[in-house]
């Protein structure tokens, strides 16, 4: 019933008819929930639901992928640029939103109360940044990847190059992460060895932006949108309501805070879910750091601007920047609340009398998920896999009588996706955040599979090798290079990465200090010069990566040898950017002070990207 | 290239970028600096200091960058050089 709606996905009777299109698609998917919750109440096994909903969907997305597909050049790599504000902006939410922001988000803010905020608050401004500074002069320029422009502007492939490995080391580590994720939703809820689920997840990623590359990817990603906001919704409005009476979540947890920090005194927990700059060693500095890093990162992240690279106009990209941002904000202002409710229902959980003889009946799900994975759940220390387990770590730790609220240690990355078994909800709304984690994972992994694989086929093969390459050998080679990385990253995320997962972070730090500056500085300061803006982002760049692998590992590459570098000024290598950021700014400008002002060709170039009106400057045949 | 009308163009679209730039610095970090003040004040159970940073700011974001999608396209259009 689902996949009929999407039937007619191809060609301009579909862009002329996207609102119709995608209601229905809205309306099929939530027929199809509720037909879930009828078959889950009839009493059909967990596991099949689990497998409806993640087939149901992926199988839409590769119809989509499938109608979408392309062979010319133009619309492989913007779409067309035939892609109107809204629905750019709904797409750049899911490619935004990834695995991380839909399963991890809520979890930090559940354990790290008002300094998680900083996420919050770093991963939403960005895009002001986003919208007054770079996005509708990199439209009006006419690119078809960041490099592009760098390029143009710095002339030449110098600058392209230096750019094209800040975009690889930042997306990378980051699209490994997304595979990650989803592997272990499909090896939770499928019950799916993760080694397989790793590739089941490649497939549906490769599905829709190998046959289609931007124009699959955006039609893709607006359906993934939708099912992700959907499934992130629901949970939050069924806690609010049962907790409330209430179904607004954002509106009502102003009472689940008051309740929380009473619970809290009365188990004396200290510092308290609404304390600032105590917890996970925020203090006030890394807390207005980060959110600096998050935000200026934001605004460099190549595979977010090549979002706006597919609008219609320079107009129409300022705009889809503020629709972005307001699909975003609809998740992020849910996800403190999302944490609240989740954290009051675990505190009445507790003090309701929790004790190693009864945890097995009150809070059955906590030995589920320690079972499927150690590091998820942890009572007294130990994972926490049985009653008996529990009753052992307990003892050993001298914990007796009632746990303590302190004794249950979860992981951040559980608590979504766990949240629907903590407050007793049905196991149909277990599939519908399974399907919605996948949706946010897979978005945002074909959006950063596309921007590496653009830059290695158009910046390097074509730019940089054959400029006199034919457009269907360009497609070939871009849709191998495709799977070849994508491949890749599959393995990459197959041997359990734990510390590419912590780099995840540093993507933000890397795309904000190699890129930022060159980027702001192409366009509002004409004085920027190829020797500056070359010298900068080596710096900036450099320094980053210095401090992120110096802190992190040491100069012997090698995690806990003794030799990682002391934090210069306490500053988290989550921030590492704050010494990148400032001083690629000032390398940029006092080399380019100290060398030759650009051409007045190039001053005339720049003239032109700032004003909308006139052609596109990098035009080129898309047949 | 640089008419006189570029460049009063120019300065316009400057001035509302700074305009923006002001208004981002003020709700992504001053607000938040005085955030242990603000938690005194409690509105339907959100202390004002945590409520800014989970909500306030954010509806803040969101609003601006709308109005300056209005704003920088009448300053275009001023200007004649909004597209066609």
């Amino acid at each position: 019933m689902v996949t009929t709606t999407t039937g007619t996905g191809a060609g301009d009777s579909f862009t002329s008819n996207l609102g119709r299109v995608y209601m229905m698609y809205t309306g099929g998917f939530i027929v199809f929930i509720i037909l879930m919750a009828i078959l889950n109440a009839m009493g059909v096994p967990n596991r099949v639901i689990g497998y409806m909903f993640m087939g149901f969907t992926i199988l839409i997305y590769a119809v989509i992928g499938i109608m979408s597909r392309t062979m010319q050049v133009g619309e492989y790599y913007v779409a067309g640029r035939r892609v109107p504000a809204l629905y750019n902006g709904m797409a750049t939410g899911a490619d935004w939103m990834s695995g991380a922001s839909f399963v991890g988000m809520a979890g930090t803010l559940y354990l790290l109360g008002y300094d998680g905020l900083a996420y919050v608050l770093g991963w939403t401004g960005g895009y002001v940044l986003v919208a007054i500074l770079v996005a509708p002069y990199l439209r009006k320029f006419g690119a078809y990847t960041v490099p592009d422009f760098l390029s143009a502007r710095y002339g030449g492939n110098v600058a392209r190059f230096i750019g094209i490995i800040v975009l690889f080391s930042c997306s990378f580590t980051y699209v490994v992460a997304q595979i990650y994720a989803t592997g272990i939703i499909a090896s939770r809820f499928l019950g799916l060895d993760f080694n397989v689920a790793v590739y089941v997840g490649l497939a549906g990623i490769l599905v829709c932006s190998m046959l289609g590359g931007m124009r699959a990817v955006t039609w893709t990603q607006v359906a993934q949108y939708i099912v992700l906001i959907i499934a992130y919704l629901i949970p939050a409005i069924w806690m609010s309501t049962a907790k409330t009476g209430i179904p607004i979540p954002q509106l009502m947890y102003g009472s689940a805070l008051q309740n929380i920090s009473v619970l809290e005194a009365a188990q004396s927990i200290s510092p308290g879910h609404i304390t600032p700059f105590a917890h996970g060693g925020f203090d006030a500095t890394n807390y207005f750091l980060l959110i600096v890093c998050l935000m200026v990162g934001t605004a460099s992240l190549p595979h977010v601007l090549m979002r706006y690279f597919t609008t219609p106009s320079v107009r129409e990209a300022r705009l889809s920047v503020a629709w972005s941002l307001l699909f975003i904000f609809i998740l992020y202002f849910t996800a403190p609340a999302y944490a609240a409710f989740a954290k009051w229902t675990m505190l009445d959980l507790v003090s309701s009398g929790l004790t190693p003889d009864n945890i097995a009946d009150k809070a059955g799900w906590l030995m589920n998920w320690a079972a499927a994975d150690g590091t998820m759940v942890q009572i007294c220390g130990q994972a926490a896999v049985d009653a008996a387990a529990i009753a052992a770590a307990c003892q050993e730790a001298g914990v007796t009588g009632n746990l303590a609220f302190s004794d249950i240690t979860l992981n951040a990355d559980m608590i979504v996706l766990a949240t629907p078994e903590m407050a007793g909800m049905p196991y149909f709304i277990s599939g519908l955040v399974a399907a919605g984690g996948l949706a946010a994972a897979l978005s945002t992994a074909d959006g950063l599979l596309l921007a590496i694989a653009n830059a290695l086929s158009h910046d390097i093969y074509y730019k940089m090798i054959d400029q006199n390459a034919p457009t269907s050998r360009r497609l070939v080679v871009s849709r191998v290079l495709l799977v070849i990385v994508a491949a890749l990253a599959a393995y990459t995320a197959s041997t359990r990465p734990s510390d590419i997962l912590s780099m995840v972070a540093w993507a933000f730090s890397l795309a904000a200090a190699g890129l930022f500056p060159a980027l702001v500085l192409g366009v509002w300061w004409k004085r920027t010069n190829a020797a500056g803006a070359i010298a900068g982002m080596i710096a900036g760049f450099g320094i980053t990566v210095l401090y992120l692998v110096g802190t992190q590992y040491g100069l012997d590459l090698a995690k806990d040898t003794g030799d990682e570098w002391a934090l210069w000024w306490g500053v988290k290598n989550v921030s590492a950017a704050a010494f990148g950021l400032p001083i690629g700014f000032a390398v940029m400008i006092v080399v380019s002070l100290l060398t030759r002002a650009p051409s007045q060709e190039m001053q005339d170039f720049i003239d032109d990207i700032r004003v909308p009106r006139g052609r596109t400057i990098m035009e080129e045949k898309t047949v | 290239m640089a008419t006189p009308d570029r460049l009063s163009y120019w300065n316009k679209t400057r001035s509302l970028m700074f305009v923006m730039l002001g208004l981002w610095f003020f709700f992504s970090f001053v607000i938040h600096i005085f955030v242990n003040g603000l938690n005194n004040i409690v509105i339907l159970g959100f202390p004002l200091g945590f409520y800014m940073a989970a909500q306030g700011s954010l509806i803040a974001f969101v609003i601006m960058l709308f109005w300056f999608a209005r704003k920088q396209n009448a300053i275009d259009e001023e200007h004649g050089v909004a597209e066609d």
